[in-house]
């Protein structure tokens, strides 16, 4: 699915008239149907990485491949859940938005994207909020409806750069529940950014643990089939990303959003 | 709360309007004003009522109309054009700058001899102006509208791959109404004060006179009546104009949620 080999991304850094380098050296590979988390405190570049893939950005350095091409441009094959809600378009319906993607992106006639949109809302248990404008809706259903969006599009991955960051607990847990039987169901291809390690190790099937300044890969842990919080595996497996993500970090200004 | 605030609000502006028409006229009536100076409501509803009659009223305001709505759509496409521009080029951004800077500050009312030299004594002249002050508030503020674009609207439409002139129309756009639609509020006030100013002054020699022509016209025939007249659709239709604006953004901004309720 995804390749990359000692892929580097720099940004022009208008504050020091220079170039910072975002992300050094990263070689890792997505699997077809895997969920592939990517975790790290915040600002270490994990988004950058993510909007690599998704074409926003390129590699400034490296090869980063995906379904064997190189990713030059984005496209609805990398549909991209965002955490801000306006990633939906204010002036169109929950149903609207669902159609008017399939309409571009896939060309699909009206009456199919219809038909369409109202399958993915129904996956996505927000029918009732079909024909409501986004800012009628709650942080947690303007996300469902993100999801709708994204996987309506059929991608050949879902990229969530931490779709649920800006939600409440609960509201988080919810989701993160529901957002593990859609992938049981439809098997899609999920590469995840989040802070939360206790997300990582439920969502994901691997979790690629990243440093800071520049970001560097420092493992990547299977976590695969971690579904109970309770269970001795799920809290040994805490431990080991706080410890990678805290305890060898050198840097005392460690964010306290990285600690679960 | 009062009794007063209790009512709903379009009985408290009425009872207010009814107030000062009733002081209006028994001044005028009551203190003796010379008529050439102060026309009492009464005689100008009167000299209104017979110049609708005739038509020469609804005639003016037409040509009025006419002028403004031809000079802001001129104007608008302009304004647009400048912006979309500079939404993708730098050398865009500079010209729309540079031209805003030179432009704006200068009432375009002052263009006037210079566009009757250029377009003769024909509505040309106030299309042209009329134009001319409402290029830059489209401009400037739609540009804005365009750079206030939240980053993941923008990166969520080209996700769909989104662009070029798709981009502006399906995203660009409706993302920056709340920006244009002030944009064309300001360009509406500028135009309005402008073609009438421009037919003040050119009015005389004009065949197709409007609004400014006919207060112009009323005055030298010393009719007091009819230059109250003429104010007074003046000021009704700026009303009817911004009421027209509050629907309009009540339908979409409003009900979108971009923009909160006035």
């Amino acid at each position: 699915m995804v390749v990359a080999e000692d892929v580097a991304v720099d940004y022009l850094n208008p504050a020091h008239h220079g170039r910072t380098t975002a992300i050094e050296d990263a070689s890792f590979d997505v699997r077809r149907g895997e969920t592939f988390v990517i975790i790290g405190p915040s600002g270490c570049g994990k988004t950058t990485l993510l909007k690599t893939i998704a074409g926003f950005m390129r590699p400034t350095r490296g090869k980063l491949l995906v379904e064997g091409h190189p990713a030059r441009e984005p496209g609805p094959d990398r549909a991209v859940v965002f955490q801000d809600f306006d990633q939906l378009f204010a002036w169109r319906t929950v149903r609207d938005n669902v159609v008017y993607a399939l309409r571009v992106a896939r060309n699909t006639p009206v009456r199919a994207a219809r038909e369409k949109a109202d399958a993915m809302l129904a996956l996505v248990d927000i029918t009732r909020a079909a024909d409501k404008y986004p800012h009628e809706l709650s942080g947690g259903m303007k996300q469902r409806a993100a999801i709708a969006r994204a996987l309506a599009l059929e991608p050949t991955m879902l990229l969530m750069d931490e779709p649920f960051g800006a939600l409440d607990m609960i509201t988080r847990n919810q989701l993160q529940i529901e957002l593990k039987n859609i992938h049981r169901r439809t098997g899609v291809t999920i590469v995840l950014v989040t802070h939360s390690i206790q997300e990582a190790i439920y969502l994901g099937d691997r979790v690629m643990v990243m440093s800071r300044h520049p970001a560097r890969i420092r493992e990547i842990v299977d976590t695969h089939d971690q579904s109970d919080v309770e269970s001795p595996r799920f809290a040994e497996l805490t431990g080991k990303l706080r410890e990678l993500l805290v305890h060898r970090d050198q840097e005392l200004d460690v964010p306290e959003e990285a600690v679960l | 709360m009062s009794t007063w605030a209790r009512l709903p609000a379009v009985a408290r502006y009425a009872l207010l309007v009814a107030a000062i028409l009733a002081i209006w006229q028994a001044y005028v009536t009551l203190g003796h004003v010379q008529p050439l100076l102060v026309a009492s409501p009464l005689d100008v509803a009167g000299a209104a009522w017979a110049d609708l009659k005739d038509g020469q009223l609804e005639k003016a305001t037409y040509n009025t109309l006419i002028n403004l709505i031809l000079g802001m759509i001129v104007g608008t496409l302009i304004g647009f054009a400048l912006a979309s521009f500079a939404v993708f080029s730098r050398i865009g951004q500079d010209l729309l700058t540079v031209l805003t800077s030179i432009f704006n500050p200068l009432p375009s009312i002052a263009i006037l001899p210079l566009a009757m030299i250029w377009f003769g004594l024909q509505p040309k002249s106030i299309v042209f102006v009329v134009a001319l002050a409402t290029i830059w508030p489209v401009a400037l503020n739609t540009d804005n509208g365009f750079r206030t674009i939240s980053q993941t609207t923008q990166l969520a439409a080209r996700n769909l791959g989104l662009r070029g002139w798709r981009l502006v129309t399906g995203v660009l756009l409706p993302a920056a109404l709340p920006s244009i639609i002030t944009g064309v509020k300001a360009a509406w006030a500028f135009g309005w004060r402008t073609v009438v100013a421009a037919e003040l002054i050119f009015g005389v020699a004009g065949s197709a006179g409007g609004l400014g022509w006919y207060i112009n016209n009323a005055r030298y025939y010393l009719n007091t009546s009819n230059i109250f007249a003429g104010l007074v659709v003046i000021s009704v239709l700026g009303i009817l104009v911004e009421g027209m604006f509050g629907f309009i953004e009540r339908r979409t901004v409003v009900k979108w949620g971009m923009k909160r309720a006035a």
